[in-house]
């Protein structure tokens, strides 16, 4: 984000007021009060549209920085329990420093928000996306089978990569992004920091290696094919298995 | 409990590290892991093994012992080594994980490098070390199988069980480069189970591990182990099921399996 949104805090005390709370809301454009002012239904709906609009980056929609750092902690504690894979992508704009210089703020601004829509509908509902920097994304799928962790990003990267941004004015723009990834350890319990500084490595291997492309950390071939089961199995004592 | 059963370094000694690990959990590896180690003392080695299972370690519950000192307070410098390393009831030595070890459960330079030092120091001071891995192909159990000098796979006749070993194997031959890798069958139900499984392995692994290599894959036969009621009850009464029931013939299997180790 180019520009911070200006909060509207209490002078004093800093605490958010209920006509700065509305006013929030109000820009914000996503929510409706419900029942008369005042009543229980019209405070639970204030409440409830102060919470979503706190999780939520101003600029682009997503999931903000506080609400990925809650998602992670609790993918990353499932995972140890269940054995699931999951997959934490890390996603950086390409440049973004020059589209900036080039072309102004505004222009940046649309290169993120159109980064951020390519992002959210790439994935799955049940994947979380995140901007957790000024041209910095996360995404965090769960249950992602390693085997294709690298085809998900690389749809994604592709995906940014085949689209046009129209500018103020009707230029067109478009931008790449680099992706790094690494999968969350099954059945290890691990901290969260770790999983995002080894996607982080991985970033920057995609980074260093010529941007607008996709690393994901080297996982052991651990699958069995249906076939490699097939041979198996292949013996009278598992019976029908096959 | 004696808390001084760290055997001094012996001149030329040096412990053959063997890691024991299955892939998938539950299928008795702490078990058989406390019972070799013991089957291994009777027949003149000075054994010790150690709870790599930092995350989810449970040697100390196999084992009836309730250490006040784990590795994770030599991880942390609080204790020594020597004040860590525990005598099982086996005749042999343990050095527990404990359960404050969850920081310890990834697998970072601090992990690696303390892992190493405490392996370095008890190498000399006993013939073997057993490493009991956790369960899964995680970094840290990858990582502990690759200080071992030896790797022994425990499966049982269940289709997952045997998947999962497969897919261990693999793992290990692909990125540790090892050639021989040994199998036990544990809760095998029929007497020649565990060969038949022990040879489905290899078969799957001639034909879709080992021609990417330049040497073969060879899987060693080392036993089988019946489903036998007394391992429940040794497991209930938290005790050695050599100890406390060795004519049973889980027993000794367990007996058999720990001299083809020692071949």
């Amino acid at each position: 984000m180019n520009s911070k949104p200006e909060l509207l805090q209490h002078p004093a005390t800093g605490a958010l007021r209920l006509e700065q709370a509305l006013s929030l809301l109000a820009q914000s454009g996503q929510v409706r009060l419900q029942g008369p002012e005042g009543s229980n239904a019209w405070l639970q709906s204030l409440i409830d549209g102060l919470c979503d609009l706190s999780s939520r980056d101003g600029l682009t929609g997503l999931a903000n920085r506080r609400n990925f750092e809650n998602a992670i902690a609790r993918e990353s504690d499932r995972v140890a329990r269940s054995g699931e894979p999951a997959l934490l992508l890390m996603v950086d704009i390409d440049h973004f420093k020059r589209i900036n210089d080039h072309h102004g703020h505004v222009a940046g601004d649309l290169v993120i928000k159109a980064v951020a829509e390519s992002l959210a509908a790439t994935v799955r509902p049940m994947d979380l996306v995140a901007r957790i920097g000024g041209e910095e994304f996360a995404i965090i799928l769960p249950n992602c089978p390693p085997a294709f962790g690298s085809a998900v990003a690389e749809r994604i990267r592709a995906q940014v990569e085949g689209r046009m941004i129209p500018l103020v004015g009707g230029q067109m723009l478009g931008c790449t992004i680099s992706i790094g990834g690494a999968y969350a350890p099954q059945w290890v319990r691990s901290t969260p920091a770790v999983w995002m500084e080894r996607s982080d490595l991985q970033l920057y291997r995609a980074k260093s290696e010529g941007r607008n492309r996709t690393c994901l950390e080297p996982t052991p071939v651990s699958t069995v094919s249906a076939e490699e089961k097939g041979l198996l199995f292949a013996s009278s004592i598992f019976g029908d298995l096959t | 409990m004696t808390s001084t059963a760290a055997p001094r370094a012996v001149a030329g000694r040096r412990a053959r590290i063997t890691a024991i690990t299955s892939g998938k959990g539950g299928v008795g590896k702490t078990f058989l892991s406390a019972n070799l180690a013991a089957a291994l003392a009777r027949q003149g080695e000075k054994v010790l093994v150690l709870d790599a299972d930092l995350g989810l370690a449970n040697l100390d519950v196999v084992l009836n012992l309730f250490p006040k000192i784990t590795l994770h307070d030599v991880f942390t410098g609080k204790n020594t080594l020597d004040q860590a390393i525990l005598e099982a009831p086996g005749g042999f030595s343990v050095l527990l994980a404990g359960s404050g070890m969850v920081e310890y459960s990834r697998l970072t330079p601090e992990v690696r490098e303390q892992l190493v030092a405490v392996v370095q120091q008890i190498v000399p001071r006993f013939d073997r070390i057993l490493l009991d891995t956790g369960a899964g192909i995680s970094d840290v159990v990858l990582y502990t199988v690759s200080l071992a000098d030896e790797v022994l796979i425990v499966a049982t006749p269940e289709p997952t069980s045997l998947t999962d070993a497969y897919a261990t194997i693999k793992v290990l031959a692909t990125t540790q480069g090892r050639r021989d890798i040994r199998v036990l069958v544990n809760q095998v139900s029929k007497p020649g189970e565990g060969r038949i499984i022990r040879g489905q392995l290899q078969q799957v692994v001639d034909r879709f591990v080992s021609p990417g290599l330049e040497v073969p894959v060879k899987l060693e036969f080392v036993g089988e182990v019946p489903i036998d009621p007394s391992v429940r009850d040794a497991v209930k009464r938290r005790q050695l099921l050599i100890d406390c029931l060795p004519g049973s013939a889980a027993a000794q299997a367990v007996v058999a399996a720990a001299t083809r180790l020692r071949a």
